[in-house]
């Protein structure tokens, strides 16, 4: 009777969060939608004429400044991430890694606005004074999100090296192969669909992070013509005009969350599969 | 002819002195059979010939192990080369998550072998299935992963893999031990074809298995080497006492 009563109460609240979240969807969909549909889809998508006062809604170079920023941190980040998991796994000593894994687990636990602050008087003056340009920029951007998912894809990857049965690596010793080899031919490839979930995980951090990404981008509302210039991301847009945004131009915001509701969908499906697969193998 | 021979092995895991002074040698193209009660040595002796004990921190090994005649322990002993000359099947399948076709080619691949030629490749792959029996079951499944065979396909996949870089000892480390009966008494009749290119030392706490396969046995006890001879003097009239005890079952 008891469990019952338990049972059933944790039913409710699991539910009403469900529900709260279903709410927000429906709500993001049912403000941002008619706006699409006011200027057309083509409109909104393609167009590079973001004018919300003046009844001009084109996202596409925030969409694009998005995706490049997200891409440069991945270039930047995956490689780095890379290298720290298959050295924390297989090559530092166990004590090494008991320590260091939860060290750059603690890492992703630090505020945005520390990394964005840590940007704007580290990063930006480098990059103006030895690259040129503003120093807020694309590249700022991408090197302090590589920063940030850093901790996420290293940790899950160190996982999914670790996961690997210890027969594979001696099997593939015993036969003459070096350490290295079987890390790239048989462990790597073993562990490949969860390296490749933490990368995916690691892209929706990138392309969702947006205080960090406001202070050190530079916000300008053009289409990016090199690594230098400033750009504005479509998180970026929602926060800095939210402020003072009424009507069609508020609608427009619910709009740019719903692209971005899109782009977190399908890193996040993509992510699930994967993973399940892995499970199954 | 001795194909191995090993002197006054002793070996230490920390201060746990597993191995108490082997002496042994083992014979070309004969199937030589460790058998001994669960932790007595066995795995760890075979582990000495091609040495995968130097994974394990901690070990420390004294006296020799001489392969046609070199000490692998010593210095100037190419490590790669060694295991590429002994392969070792373990007691559970471990095919890699890779399709059948790139186990075979894996050793060849690690080693640089047949880079140039993929025809070479492919018959060396052909053959080395051919070997062991699978090239009629798996000819046309070349590219399924290896984790969907049958165990018993899996583990003779394994050799396979060892084959196609010609190794001219095979250690085996309880193959059979994860087989059911049938499939154990296949793999006996391969190991029967396989004594006439190789020299193998076969690891089982399976006496009968020892008894059907093998020429020569050892029986070992506490790491220590109780008795070694000739197999069927060994079984049907034991020197020690020992021995006498744990093949008619009296203890173990
Ligand atoms: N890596 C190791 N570290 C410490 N002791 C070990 C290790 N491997 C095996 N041993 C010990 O060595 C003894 C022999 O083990 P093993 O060679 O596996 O025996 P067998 O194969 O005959 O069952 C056992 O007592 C076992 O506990
Ligand atoms: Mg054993």
């Amino acid at each position: 009777m008891k469990e019952k009563l338990i049972e059933k109460t944790l039913m409710l609240l699991a539910f009403s969060a469900i529900g709260a979240l279903l709410l927000m969807a429906v709500f993001i969909f049912k403000e941002g939608m008619p706006i699409i549909f006011k200027v057309g889809i083509k409109n909104f998508l393609f167009s590079t004429h973001w004018a919300p006062t003046k009844g001009h809604f084109g996202v596409s170079s925030m969409i694009v400044s998005s995706l490049f920023v997200t891409i440069g941190a991945m270039i930047i980040g995956v490689p780095l991430a890379l290298a720290c998991a298959i050295t924390l796994a297989e090559f530092a000593p166990q004590r090494v890694t008991v320590i260091l894994k939860p060290t750059i687990e603690l890492l992703a636990g630090i505020p945005s606005v520390v990394y964005g602050f840590l940007g704007v008087v580290l990063l930006v003056p480098l990059i103006r004074d030895y690259l040129g340009g503003p120093g807020l920029s694309l590249l700022a951007a991408s090197i302090i999100l590589a920063i940030m998912i850093l901790p996420t894809i290293t940790s899950i990857s160190i996982d999914a090296i670790k996961a690997v049965p210890y027969s594979y690596k001696e099997g593939s010793l015993a036969l003459g192969a070096t350490h290295w080899q079987t890390i790239r031919m048989v462990i790597l490839k073993a562990a490949r669909s969860g390296i490749i979930t933490a990368i995916i995980l690691g892209m929706a951090r990138a392309i969702g992070e947006t205080m960090a990404v406001i202070m050190v981008a530079g916000n300008a509302l053009r289409l990016p013509q090199s690594p230098l210039s400033p750009v504005r991301t479509l998180t970026s847009n929602i926060a800095l005009e939210m402020g003072y945004a009424a009507g069609d131009h508020r609608a427009a915001l619910f709009a740019t969350g719903i692209v971005l509701f899109v782009f977190i969908m399908v890193f996040n499906v993509s992510a699930n599969i994967i993973t399940k697969r892995w499970r199954r193998e | 002819m001795s194909k191995v021979i090993v002197e006054n092995l002793n070996l230490f895991y920390g201060d746990f002195h597993c191995l108490k002074n082997n002496t042994l040698s083992i014979k070309e193209r004969k199937i030589t059979a460790l058998i001994g009660p669960s932790g007595c040595g066995k795995s760890t002796l075979l582990r000495c010939l091609n040495r995968m004990n130097d994974l394990i921190e901690g070990v420390r090994i004294t006296g020799r192990a001489l392969i046609d005649g070199k000490d692998i322990y010593s210095r100037d002993i190419n490590l790669i080369q060694l295991r590429k000359e002994v392969g070792m099947v373990f007691q559970k399948p471990n095919p890699f998550p890779l399709s059948v076709y790139d186990n075979v080619a894996y050793g060849p691949r690690v080693h640089g072998l047949y880079k140039t030629s993929k025809d070479a490749m492919e018959a060396v792959v052909a053959k080395s299935l051919s070997a062991v029996g699978l090239w009629e079951e798996l000819k046309d499944r070349l590219d399924v992963s290896a984790l969907n065979l049958a165990l018993e396909q899996q583990q003779r996949l394994c050799i396979a893999r060892l084959l196609a870089v010609e190794p001219s000892i095979l250690l085996m480390d309880e193959p059979c031990s994860a087989l059911d009966p049938f499939a154990t008494l296949n793999i006996e009749e391969l190991f029967l074809n396989l004594k006439e290119k190789y020299t193998i030392v076969i690891v089982t706490h399976n006496m009968q298995q020892a008894a059907r396969v093998s020429d020569y046995t050892g029986f070992f006890l506490l790491g220590e080497l109780i008795e070694f001879g000739n197999t069927k003097t060994l079984f049907v009239n034991p020197q020690n006492k020992l021995t006498e005890d744990y093949i008619t079952g009296r203890f173990g």
